[in-house]
């Protein structure tokens, strides 16, 4: 359990997270709105408290992967790496500016300086990757190299994917062969937001039930809140512990969350704040950031 | 003349010279890697025997990644080990990787520099009776086209184990392919093979005839022929389509005056695609492409299509004489 105190400080950098993606998307004047407002939480929990990986070991062999499938909401990780002291907050407002580090899709050319393991974009890749890595992890595709008299370095590898890019077959393919594996040493993140460019995900072609589908897949599946830190951060440790299966969190967000005009509207899939519509998100997110503050005083 | 430093098989003109499958050369490879590198991996899609991996599988089952049909995943899948220390192979038929999954060769391995080598087996016209869904024609302008990647075609069973060493070697993504049936054996264990050199395997001063893969032996045999008629031609094993070999392509033009380019892929976006761009920016000379003229192609046995679509020695002779009547 975290402390109430370690809580809300979570849900203060969470809040911050979700400030500094207004304030780049403005100064970007294009990007993905609400997928990014609405992983910041996740996003929190992984970096702060969950994944194996901070500034100083962000070049360690042993250290562990965090591959982002749905690049488009990189705003969050950018974001999330600045608050965590990965890069100059200033740094931010380059995002999708010629000569950036911050490209439009995440990329990995600038590791380790940013712990970004893999270039992401079209969607569907990541899951692959994350596999690759996790097989890797373990030196050899058997289960076990705990006999093995070579130590080797060992690391868990964390996936963040959205819901609808579960269109793509490729991921269904990586999917089967996760199972086949047992890969226990890899988790996935999945965006449960039901939104996707040009609608929900169940008019555009029907998700439902994701639960039942991964666990057809032999896959462990836990359901959180994806706006609840404890909850995400249980979860994290449910799915480090499961054996010889690897394990989905299947993430109930709400896309824009945290500003009102944003919130569950897929029109804010693929679209950036106006200096207007910026001023008053960030009006709206302290506001909000004083609401969880009293909450928990 | 055969070019003496070489070492090539001097035999290969023999009606019985030694024939073997470029694909063995992948197995023995493979395997030879595997007895010194633990960090090399192999992937396939329920194509292990047909590839030759599974000699590798034999040996190191525990570095074997069977992923069934399903060669997005992977594509993925090799960048991912790739990413944390590992070098995976892709094994699988040209018409699927890259043709399945080109764009996770685009973006997990080629953007991201992830060092993968991925061989596509079954390349060309060649594998014969599959017919046109499993001819890779194509393979070479799709993977060409690709920053980062390197793009080789070995002309016979030893060039392509040299081929899955030097590749290994390279800390980068790279293509290669092979093909099914039994292939003269043009070079020997002594012939030098460096990515990105081409070799003169023969020389002339009137034509240029530039050839990758097993199609190199009806190159040789066209030289050998125009050389009774008096004709004296260069020939030179184009082995690297990216990075291209310039400055041999270059040296040999500037001497005869005209080129021919001979593949066993469609004549655009190829070696041939290679060679005009190469011969248009720096020495513009006549040119003339044997491959597949633009089309499918369809059911046979292998001698029948190349002979059907024009890619044996009388019609690479026959092409070095039109080159020849357009010099200026």
């Amino acid at each position: 359990m975290l402390t109430s105190k370690r809580l809300r400080e979570l849900e203060v950098i969470a809040n911050t997270i979700r400030q500094d993606i207004i304030t780049s998307l403005l100064a970007a004047k294009s990007g993905h709105s609400a997928g990014s407002l609405g992983m910041a939480d996740v996003f929190t929990a992984l970096y702060y408290e969950i994944a194996h990986i901070t500034p100083e070991t962000r070049a360690a062999e042993d250290r562990d992967r965090i591959v982002l499938s749905n690049a488009h909401i990189c705003p969050v990780l950018y974001a999330t790496l600045a608050n965590r002291g990965y890069l100059p907050r200033e740094e931010l407002k380059t995002l999708r500016k010629l000569g950036t580090r911050l490209q439009g899709h995440s990329n990995n050319h600038f590791r380790p300086d940013l712990p970004i393991e893999t270039c992401g974009g079209p969607l569907g890749q990541g899951l692959s990757q994350a596999i690759g890595m996790a097989i890797a992890a373990r030196g050899n595709i058997q289960q076990n190299n705990a006999d093995s008299e070579i130590k080797l370095p060992v690391w868990h590898t964390w996936c963040l994917t959205g819901d609808g890019e579960l269109d793509e077959g490729q991921n269904w393919e990586a999917i089967m062969l996760a199972a086949k594996f047992q890969l226990h040493e890899l988790t996935v993140f999945i965006d449960r937001n039901n939104i996707q460019i040009d609608g929900f995900t169940e008019d555009i072609l029907p998700l439902d039930s994701l639960r039942a589908k991964f666990e057809a897949f032999n896959w462990h599946v836990i359901e959180v809140d994806g706006h609840n830190i404890q909850e995400i951060v249980d979860a994290a440790n449910e799915a480090r512990a499961i054996y010889e299966r690897p394990t989905i969190i299947l993430c109930h967000t709400i896309p824009g969350k945290g500003v009102d005009f944003m919130e569950n509207r897929f029109e804010w899939h693929g679209k950036s704040p106006n200096a207007k519509e910026a001023k008053i998100a960030l009006m709206e997110l302290r506001t909000l950031g004083g609401q969880i503050t009293s909450e928990h005083e | 003349m055969l070019n003496s430093e070489l070492y090539l098989n001097p035999q290969i003109f023999d009606t019985n010279a030694e024939r073997l499958p470029t694909r063995d050369g992948y197995g023995k490879g493979l395997v030879e890697l595997g007895d010194t590198n633990s960090n090399i991996f192999v992937l396939t899609g329920d194509l292990a025997e047909s590839t030759r991996a599974h000699h590798f599988l034999k040996k190191y089952p525990e570095r074997f990644v069977e992923c069934g049909v399903a060669e997005q995943n992977m594509m993925g899948v090799a960048a991912g080990l790739s990413l944390a220390g590992k070098i995976p192979f892709v094994s699988s038929y040209a018409v699927f990787v890259p043709g399945r999954n080109w764009d996770q060769l685009r973006v997990s391995v080629c953007y991201s520099k992830s060092n993968v080598k991925v061989a596509g087996a079954h390349a060309g016209i060649s594998v014969g009776p599959d017919g046109a869904t499993h001819q890779a024609l194509e393979d070479l302008a799709i993977t060409r086209v690709l920053p980062n990647l390197i793009v080789i075609v070995p002309c016979d069973m030893e060039e392509t184990r040299k081929c899955t060493h030097a590749v290994a070697e390279i800390v980068g993504p790279c293509y290669f392919r092979f093909e099914r049936d039994k292939t003269p054996v043009i070079t020997t264990i002594k012939t030098p093979f460096k990515i990105g050199k081409a070799n003169i395997c023969w020389e002339g001063t009137h034509v240029t005839i530039a050839a990758c893969g097993p199609l190199l032996y009806e190159a040789l045999v066209a030289a050998r022929e125009l050389d009774a008629e008096g004709i004296n031609a260069e020939v030179l094993n184009c082995h690297t389509l990216k990075p291209f070999d310039h400055s041999t392509l270059e040296s040999s033009v500037q001497k005869t005056g005209c080129c021919v380019s001979v593949e066993d892929h469609q004549i655009t976006g190829g070696l041939g695609g290679a060679i005009a761009e190469s011969l248009g920016a720096h020495t513009p000379v006549p040119l003339e492409r044997i491959g597949m003229p633009d089309h499918f192609g369809e059911s046979g046995q292998t001698e029948e299509l190349l002979t059907k679509y024009g890619m044996k020695a009388k019609d690479i002779a026959n092409a070095a004489k039109r080159a020849i009547k357009r010099k200026v």
